[in-house]
C-alpha cells in the first residue's frame, strides 16, 4: 500500500521504460499518420506530392467503400460478440454439469483458440466451405439439399462463422471458470426459496457472470475490430466490398493501391472510431475491475 | 456438490457435451487427418473420414516446397524473442504498479490497455515507411520489436494481476532482511510469481505466434514466420488440400500442444484477474 | 546497543494525520509494547521505525544515529510480521538464512548461525521443510528465527500472535518474552491485546488516534492511569466509569473503579443494585450489577460467592483504589 520515498522513486524508475516505450509506440506513428493524411503521397505517382488539405479525408469518407467497410466492421464485431457470449454461456452451463471425460472435453473445446487465424481461415474456406468437395457440401447433399458456395453467396456470414469459431472457446472457458466459482450454497438457497431453473439463471447466475461477460466483450472487441488475416486469405475483401472491414480497406489502399495519403486518412478515421469504442469499453471495464 | 445427480442426467449431459466438443474440434481433426491422405483421397466425395491410404508424403513435399523449418525457426525467434524482451520491460513495470501504487496507477493501466485498442491499420503506413527507411522490413529484429510492443500492455496487465496476489508483507520482510531491490525481485518476487510468469510467457508466445497482421505486412522472403508460410497456400494451388493440411498441421501443432498443457492458467490469465 | 529514540515523529497519509508528534525513548534492551485499539496508528508507528514508511516530520535515532532517511536494510532492525511473511518457496533453512545471505556472509557461517537459531527455537528437525508444511506455531517460530539470527539492534513485532489459537498464544507469549530477556535485545511489540501488553512489557505505550496517551510500566498504567482512555483501555474486565452525582460526590467529573476493587455485601451503605448476570468462572465470579443512576457495573469477586442473578447487593468501592478524572478526562491526583 504505502511505501517509502525510496521505494516510490525506484518504482517510478521501473515503470518508466514501459510507459516511455508504449508512449513512443503510440505517438510517433500517430503523428506521422496525421501528417501523411494531409499530404498527396502516392507511391504510384511520385511527382504529385505536397499538402493535400482535407482531400484525402474527403475521398476516404465519401467513398462508398468506407460506409460498407464501416458497416461490415460493426456487423462482424457485434455478430461475433453475440454468438460467442450467448454460445459461451450455454456451453459454459453445459460444461459446468457433471460430465465423463471433462478434461478432454475442455481441451477439445479450447483448441480452436490456439489456431493461427490464417490456418483457420484456409481450412474453413477449402475443406469445410468448398461447394464441390467440402464437408458442408457433403452434409447438404446427404440431406438432399443443394450445396452452397458459402464464401460467394454469404461472404460476410461465412467470415463471421470462421471468426466466431475461433473466439467461442475463449468465451466459453472464461464463462465456465466464472460459473464454477458460483457458490453452490447460494444456488441451493435459491432453490429452497423456490427458484426454478429459469429464475435461478436470471437472478443468480447471470448477475454472477456480469464481470466475466464484460471481460469477454473487452478482450474480444480489441481483436475483432482488427480482424484481418481471415479476410485476406479467404475473400480478399470481396466479392466487391462485401467482406471488406475498415482494417482491410486501409490495408488495400496502402499496400495494394500505394495511396499513402488516402490510407493515412483512413488510419486516422480508424483510430478515432476505435477511441470512441475504447473510451466506452475502458470505462465499463474500469468500473467492473475495481472490486 | 452435495446434490445427487441421476445417472440418466449424467449421461445426457456427457453425450451432449461430447457432441458439441467434437463439432468444435472437428475442423482441426479434419485438417490433421487430411494431412495424411493422398491428394486424390483428400477430395473424395463423399469424403473419406480416415485416410484410405496413409501417407507422410505431404509433409515432405511441404518442407521441400516452402521450407517449413525456416518459417518455423522464424516463428520461434519472433514469438519467444518478443515475449522475453517484453518480460524484461513488463516485470519491473508490473512490480512498480502492484507494490508501489500511486493515484495514477489505475489510469496508467487503463491507458496501456487502450494503446492495445489502437487499430493496427491506423498506423500501418508510418510503421511500414519507418521500417523501410531503417531497413527493418522483412527482418526478424523488426518483427520481434513490433510484436513485443503490441503485446506489452497485455503482459504488464497479466503480471500486475498475478503480482497483486502476492502479499506485500513478504517483500517487506525481504527488505527488512537487507535485500536491495534487484535481490528482492530475483530471490523473492520472481520465484513466488513463477506460475503467473509462466502463463504470461505462454500466452504471449501464443499470441505472437498467431499474430497475422504485422507479420504478414512487414515480412517477405527472409523473416516470414509461419503465418506467412500458410498464407502462401491461399493461392489457387492451395487447392491441393492434403498439402495445405500438412502445412497447417505443422504450423499449429507446436502451439496447440503448449496450449493444451496450459489452458487452465492461460484462460484465467487473459481475464486480468477479473474472473477467479 | 539498541537505543531507539523518536523525536516529534509525524505521519500523514494525504490529509489524514495518522501519527501526530510522538516523542519516545526506548532504552537498550527494553521490551516496549505499543498498545491501542485498531486504527490507533500503532502498526504505522512500528513501520516508521522499521523504515517501511517515511516519516512526514520528526526524527528517528538508533544508538544516536539519525536513521530517518535510511532504508530498512541499513537500520539494523528485524521484524516479525503478523502474517509471518515467510518466503513460501524457501525451506525453513532458507528463510532463516536469507538475511545473512543478503548480508553476504560465507556459507559455513550462515549454516552455523541458522543451526544455532533453529536449536534455540526447537526447529532443527524442520529445517528442510517448506513453510506450507508447518503448523501455525512452527511458522511463527521460523519468523522469530529469521529475526534473531541476524543479531539485530532491535526486534519489531507486529501483532505476531494474533493468528494463533488461544493456548498456543500463551505459550508463544512466554517464549518470546524469555527469548528477548536471554538475548537482551531491544524489542518493540505491537498488539491490540492488553493482556499481552501487561504480561510482556517492561514499558507500555498506549496509543489512541495517533497520539501517545501514556507511557509507563504495566503496573503504573494499571494503578495510575493518566486519563480516561488509558483507564478504560488497560485492565480486564474494564474499569467501571461513573459520572453524574456520584462523581460529583468525589469532586470529579468521572470516577473510575476497577471490578476487583468493589466490595460486595448484602446490606449496608454503598451502591445498591440487582445482579443482572452472574458469570461463574470457578476461580472468579463476574457480576454485572444494575445500579440505579449508574448503570451496569462489573464486579469481580473471588471464588463462588453464593450470589445469583436477581439477588440484591450493595457495592462499596475501595476509596484508596478510586480514580478521579476531570472534565477533560485527565486524572486528578491528590497533591
Amino acid at each position: 500500500m504505502a511505501a517509502t520515498v525510496n521505494t516510490r522513486r525506484l518504482a517510478r524508475a521501473m515503470l518508466t521504460p514501459a510507459v516511455v516505450i508504449l508512449f513512443i509506440w503510440m505517438i510517433v506513428p500517430l503523428v506521422l499518420t496525421l501528417w501523411y493524411s494531409f499530404q498527396n503521397y502516392s507511391l504510384l505517382n511520385p511527382a504529385n506530392v505536397g499538402f493535400a488539405g482535407w482531400t484525402n479525408y474527403q475521398y476516404f469518407l465519401t467513398d462508398p467503400a468506407f460506409f460498407q467497410a464501416f458497416a461490415n466492421t460493426l456487423i462482424l464485431t457485434l455478430s461475433v460478440l453475440a454468438i460467442t457470449v450467448i454460445g459461451g454461456i450455454l456451453l459454459g452451463l453445459l460444461l459446468d454439469q457433471f460430465i465423463y471425460g471433462q478434461g478432454i472435453v475442455r481441451i477439445l473445446v479450447i483448441s480452436p483458440f490456439f489456431i493461427m487465424p490464417t490456418v483457420a481461415a484456409l481450412v474453413w474456406k477449402n475443406m469445410l466451405m468448398n461447394p464441390n468437395y467440402g464437408i458442408f457440401a457433403w452434409i447438404a447433399t446427404s440431406l438432399g439439399m443443394q450445396p452452397v458456395a458459402w464464401l460467394e453467396t454469404y461472404p460476410l456470414f461465412s467470415i463471421i462463422l470462421i471468426v466466431a469459431w475461433q473466439w467461442l472457446p475463449f468465451a466459453t472457458l472464461i464463462l465456465l471458470t466464472a460459473l464454477q466459482s458460483l457458490d453452490e450454497e447460494q444456488k441451493e438457497a435459491a432453490g429452497m426459496d423456490g427458484a426454478g431453473f429459469a429464475s435461478l439463471f436470471v437472478y443468480i447466475t447471470l448477475p454472477h457472470l456480469a464481470r466475466a461477460i464484460t471481460v469477454v466483450i473487452l478482450i474480444e472487441t480489441i481483436f475483432l475490430l482488427s480482424v484481418f488475416a481471415e479476410i485476406l486469405v479467404t475473400t480478399g475483401g470481396g466479392p466487391g466490398y462485401a467482406t471488406t472491414n475498415i482494417a482491410y480497406l486501409i490495408y488495400h489502399l496502402a499496400l495494394l493501391d500505394y495511396d499513402v495519403g488516402g490510407a493515412s486518412a483512413g488510419g486516422v478515421v480508424a483510430v478515432i472510431l476505435a477511441n470512441i469504442v475504447a473510451i466506452f469499453l475502458v470505462r465499463l471495464v474500469g468500473k467492473n475491475l475495481e472490486a | 456438490m452435495a446434490r445427487a445427480i441421476s445417472p440418466q442426467k449424467k449421461w445426457t449431459f456427457t453425450i451432449l457435451a461430447w457432441i458439441v466438443a467434437l463439432i468444435l474440434f472437428f475442423p482441426i481433426l479434419w485438417t490433421i487427418l487430411t494431412a495424411f491422405k493422398t491428394e486424390g483421397d483428400a477430395i473424395l466425395f463423399p469424403p473419406a473420414f480416415l485416410p484410405p491410404h496413409w501417407t507422410l508424403e505431404n509433409f515432405f513435399e511441404v518442407q521441400a516446397r516452402s521450407d517449413y523449418f525456416r518459417h518455423f525457426f522464424n516463428s520461434v525467434v519472433i514469438s519467444v524473442g518478443s515475449t522475453l524482451i517484453g518480460l524484461l520491460v513488463a516485470v519491473p513495470a508490473a512490480w512498480s504498479m502492484a507494490f508501489a501504487p500511486t493515484k495514477r496507477t489505475k489510469d496508467i493501466l487503463m491507458w496501456m490497455l487502450s494503446t492495445k485498442m489502437m487499430p493496427a491499420v491506423g498506423v500501418l503506413v508510418p510503421i511500414y515507411l519507418i521500417f523501410k527507411n531503417l531497413g527493418l522490413l522483412d527482418s526478424l529484429a523488426g518483427l520481434t520489436g513490433i510484436l513485443m510492443l503490441i503485446n506489452l500492455p497485455i503482459m504488464v496487465w497479466m503480471l500486475y494481476t498475478y503480482f497483486r496476489e502476492i502479499p506485500v508483507d513478504i517483500l517487506e520482510a525481504s527488505r527488512m532482511d537487507g535485500a536491495v531491490l534487484w535481490k528482492e525481485i530475483v530471490y523473492v518476487l520472481l520465484p513466488m510469481a513463477i506460475p503467473g510468469i509462466a502463463s504470461t510467457l505462454l500466452l504471449n508466445i501464443i499470441l505472437a505466434w498467431n499474430e497475422a497482421f504485422w507479420t504478414l505486412n512487414l515480412s517477405a522472403a527472409n523473416a516470414a514466420p509461419l503465418t506467412a508460410f500458410i498464407a502462401s497456400y491461399s493461392s489457387p494451388e492451395g487447392l491441393f488440400w492434403a498439402k495445405l493440411s500438412a502445412a497447417s498441421t505443422l504450423a499449429i501443432a507446436p502451439i496447440l500442444v503448449i496450449g493444451w498443457f496450459s489452458q487452465k492458467q492461460l484462460v484465467r490469465g487473459m481475464t486480468f484477474g477479473a474472473v477467479k | 546497543m539498541g537505543k531507539i529514540v523518536l523525536q516529534g515523529v509525524e505521519k500523514h497519509f494525504g490529509d489524514v494525520k495518522v501519527i501526530s508528534n510522538v516523542d519516545l525513548t526506548v532504552e537498550d534492551g527494553a521490551f516496549v509494547v505499543f498498545v491501542g485499539p485498531s486504527g490507533c496508528g500503532k502498526s504505522t508507528l512500528l513501520r516508521l521505525i522499521a523504515g517501511l514508511e517515511d516519516v512526514t516530520g520528526g526524527r528517528i535515532l538508533i544508538d544516536g544515529v539519525d536513521v530517518t532517511d535510511l532504508p530498512p536494510m541499513k537500520r539494523g532492525l528485524s521484524m516479525v510480521f503478523q502474517s509471518y511473511a515467510l518466503y513460501p518457496h524457501m525451506s525453513v533453512r532458507g528463510n532463516i538464512g536469507f538475511g545473512l545471505k543478503m548480508a553476504g556472509l560465507p556459507k559455513d557461517e550462515i549454516a552455523r548461525k541458522v543451526e544455532a537459531a533453529a536449536a534455540t527455537l526447537n526447529l532443527t528437525q524442520y529445517l528442510d521443510r517448506k513453510p506450507r508444511q508447518l503448523s501455525g506455531g512452527q511458522r511463527q517460530r521460523v519468523a522469530i528465527g529469521r529475526a534473531i539470527v541476524r543479531e539485530p539492534k532491535g526486534f519489531l513485532f507486529d501483532e505476531p500472535l494474533s493468528n494463533l489459537d488461544a493456548a498456543l498464544r500463551v505459550n508463544m507469549r512466554i517464549e518470546i518474552a524469555r527469548l528477548q530477556k536471554a538475548l537482551a535485545t531491544t524489542a518493540i511489540y505491537v498488539t491490540h491485546d492488553q493482556v499481552e501488553a501487561m504480561t510482556m512489557a517492561d514499558k507500555i505505550v498506549v496509543l489512541n488516534a495517533g497520539r501517545v496517551e501514556q507511557v509507563g510500566s504495566p503496573l503504573e498504567l494499571y494503578d495510575r492511569p493518566d486519563n480516561l482512555f488509558v483507564a478504560g483501555f488497560i485492565g480486564s474486565p474494564k474499569m467501571n466509569l461513573v459520572g453524574g452525582r456520584i462523581a460529583e460526590g468525589y469532586g470529579a467529573a468521572t470516577v473510575g473503579i476497577r471490578p476487583e476493587h468493589l466490595l460486595v455485601g448484602r446490606e449496608g451503605d454503598g451502591w445498591r443494585g440487582t445482579i443482572s448476570v452472574a458469570e461463574h468462572l470457578g476461580s472468579d465470579t463476574f457480576l454485572y450489577v444494575d445500579v440505579k443512576d449508574v448503570g451496569l457495573v462489573t464486579v469481580r469477586t473471588q471464588g463462588e460467592a453464593g450470589l445469583r442473578t436477581g439477588d440484591s447487593v450493595v457495592l462499596r468501592p475501595d476509596p484508596a483504589r478510586l480514580h478521579r478524572f476531570d472534565r477533560d478526562g485527565r486524572a486528578i491526583r491528590a497533591a
